[in-house]
């Protein structure tokens, strides 16, 4: 891996955007022992190398379709962890004013088309957005986020065939944690690599160590180029959810020793120790990161801690759009040029 | 004015708004050079090309999943489902996605899409290609939910649905393709307000609630009534959502005596919320007699012709059920 070739800004966000990422998701889980927040969560805790890492190579104008455990997915894309707090928190400054919880977070401004409870349920909506890049001769590309749980869903299937037939630039990132809640891979499959999967569609398929957030950085900068110019790609993470699948897992499927053996393949600390190895950062200087995301993070509770909640009075706006309303994803530009009224 | 068929009709909408907007196109199953399954989709390959008229693979999951995909990012898709029936492989992607986006997201997006798809029975196909599942898709907010009578409805109703910022569901009713009815001239931009009932006959003595292919019916209905000197009016509700109440209360406020006509399973059937609207509103204080029913059996389309004619309201069970009713 040739380090010294990446920007040291980009390296310096990756690593900002992975410690808020863990900070966030930290302070979410204190909020919840606190009784500050209903719901449920469900945290990327040492699996933050994989959505930061693909999102630190897009540009703002690619889409991404992400998970319902996909925080590193959203901060990655550059939203914004005051809103992202404040919708946790279901406030009316939220994301969703509120009414979709952290769960179902979008910001189209980012070309973020929204997180999902449904599992594998972006899969389809990614292959969408990116056919509508094409049809637009729109240069940019889609992400489609998924785990290994939902790589068994029809959805997936449907989807990277379709993606694959229309050769549309889509990249199909799976997150492979090892578990679909309680269940292991190898109660879901009969095979270890995923990547392998790739096969059946007759398209390009990877896998790789999830965890070592520059070399996922830079193996998406990749493949960014490669489906625009040749259509879809499977690209696996291979990686580990170090915490509960969501707030009320007491962990009894698996044992604390492969937890633990885990937790020293954690991501920040391993992209920490790279940085220092190839003395591009001092400890110094990646400590002030660490403690700007803190701060950032802190920054976000109080505002999210000081917005309004949403009015009950307004429960019912936002069922349907109403006609004419401005579209964020406005994007219309190929020759022809003339648009109808919408 | 000229006559052109139901299915030409929907034709006809679909091209003249994919000649006016650029972003509207549409994916389906064999609706490219196969023309569609019911030949809605005929001809329109060689004027607009693969790349705005896109056949697909078999997977309904995927071609309403990327209709919502495209839709949020900047375009209008038309997405054909084969048969209604096949929508249960396309509801995730309807009813947890498509419908849910603009709110869920804080309305920062729409999701501009029109979900087309022929219901009913009467074809022989029997279970699993004959179901009118339109009180499925009525039962989730986000959703709009259509189905026209008559040729002008489904093309005026049909533009309407595509420049709607909404995902609209389209049922359209295939025993009705092949049938001709007056139609405003090609260009004239007929467009046909959601949410808009038609009162297709007018009468005083009754009023018979209906949609879909069953409009028909209870017009052949209404007419053997008036021999009989029963008058009856008859109301196309054309959007099952948004619905038309007021053209409904009225009716009944004025007729006193109300029936609902409708293909599909009375158990959970629209016919049960038509009903519950006329009795929670004003028109409850007039009626003259209980609101009444006349709908599909509570039992899979079977396929034996005459079994299958049987299970949905005939001409006699409306009559029938009209006369008793005054």
């Amino acid at each position: 891996m040739n380090i010294p070739n990446i920007p040291k800004e980009k390296l310096k966000e990756i690593y900002t955007k992975m410690t808020q990422t863990r900070h966030f998701e930290e302070t979410a889980a204190r909020l919840f022992t606190e009784g500050k927040v209903h719901g449920t969560a469900h945290f990327c805790i040492g699996e933050e190398a994989t959505g930061i890492g693909v999102c630190c190579a897009l540009d703002k104008e690619d889409y991404i379709a992400a998970t319902h455990r996909g925080h590193n997915q959203s901060i990655g894309k550059g939203m914004s962890l005051d809103r992202m707090m404040a919708e946790f928190l279901g406030k009316e400054t939220g994301y969703c004013k509120g009414k979709g919880g952290c769960m179902h977070i979008a910001d189209f401004s980012v070309g973020s088309l929204g997180a999902n409870g449904i599992v594998g349920g972006g899969i389809p909506i990614a292959v969408g957005a990116a056919l509508s890049q094409k049809m637009r001769k729109d240069p940019h590309m889609t992400v489609g986020f998924f785990g290994d749980g939902a790589s068994n869903e029809g959805s997936f299937h449907e989807s990277v065939n379709l993606a694959a037939v229309w050769k549309l630039p889509v990249l199909f990132v799976c997150v492979n944690n090892l578990y679909a809640m309680s269940t292991p891979i190898e109660k879901q499959m009969n095979i270890s690599d995923l990547s392998q999967r790739a096969l059946a569609y007759g398209i390009r398929g990877v896998a790789m160590d999830g965890n070592d957030a520059i070399a996922v950085y830079l193996a998406a900068l990749e493949a960014k180029e490669y489906v625009k110019a040749n259509g879809p790609m499977l690209l696996v993470l291979n990686t580990y959810r170090i915490m509960g699948h969501s707030k009320s897992d007491a962990n009894v499927y698996r044992t604390k020793q492969e937890i633990e053996q885990w937790k020293k393949r954690d991501p920040i600390p391993r992209m920490r120790r790279q940085l220092l190895a190839e003395k591009i950062f001092t400890a110094a200087e990646l400590d002030a990161i660490e403690a700007q995301s803190k701060k950032d993070v802190e920054a976000a509770v109080r505002f999210a801690e000081a917005s309004p909640n949403p009015k009950v009075e307004n429960v019912l706006d936002d069922v349907y759009a109403k006609p004419g309303m401005a579209r964020p994803a406005e994007p219309w530009t190929a020759e022809a040029g003339q648009r109808g009224d919408r | 004015m000229r006559e052109i068929t139901y299915a030409e009709a929907i034709r006809e909408a679909m091209s003249e708004e994919m000649r006016r907007d650029p972003s509207v196109f549409i994916l389906g199953e064999d609706i490219g050079v196969y023309g569609g399954a019911f030949g809605v989709t005929k001809g329109m390959l060689a004027e607009f090309g693969e790349e705005r008229v896109r056949d697909t693979p078999l997977s309904e999951c995927a071609i309403a999943g990327a209709a919502v995909g495209a839709a949020i990012t900047g375009m209008r898709p038309i997405a054909e489902i084969m048969f209604s029936d096949f929508i249960t492989i396309a509801l995730d992607q309807l009813a947890n996605q498509g419908a849910k986006i603009h709110y869920q997201f804080g309305g920062q997006v729409s999701v501009p899409m029109v979900l087309r798809t022929p219901g009913g029975s009467g074809t022989g196909a029997a279970e699993q290609h004959s179901q009118s599942l339109e009180a499925w898709v009525c039962h989730v907010p986000g959703l709009k939910v259509v189905i026209p009578s008559t040729p002008a409805d489904a093309k005026g109703l049909l533009k309407t649905a595509i420049r709607d910022p909404n995902p609209v569901v389209f049922i359209e009713q295939k025993l009705l393709y092949r049938q001709k009815g007056p139609v405003p001239d090609a260009g004239e931009d007929l467009t046909i307000p959601l949410g808009v009932a038609d009162v297709k006959r007018s009468g005083k003595d009754l009023t018979i609630v209906t949609y879909g292919r069953m409009v028909q019916r209870s017009l052949e209905a209404a007419k053997a009534l008036a021999s009989e000197g029963i008058e009856a009016e008859v109301i196309d509700i054309r959007s099952l959502v948004p619905l038309d109440a007021g053209c409904i209360i009225g009716s009944v406020k004025k007729t006193g005596k109300v029936m609902i006509v409708h293909e599909a399973c009375r158990t959970g059937g629209f016919g049960g919320e038509i009903a519950a609207v006329i009795a929670d509103s004003e028109a409850f204080f007039h009626l003259d007699a209980p609101i009444r029913r006349v709908a599909g059996l509570d039992v899979p389309i079977p396929y034996n012709p005459v079994l299958e004619a049987n299970v949905v309201p005939t001409f006699d069970a409306i009559v029938a059920a009209a006369r008793d009713l005054v």
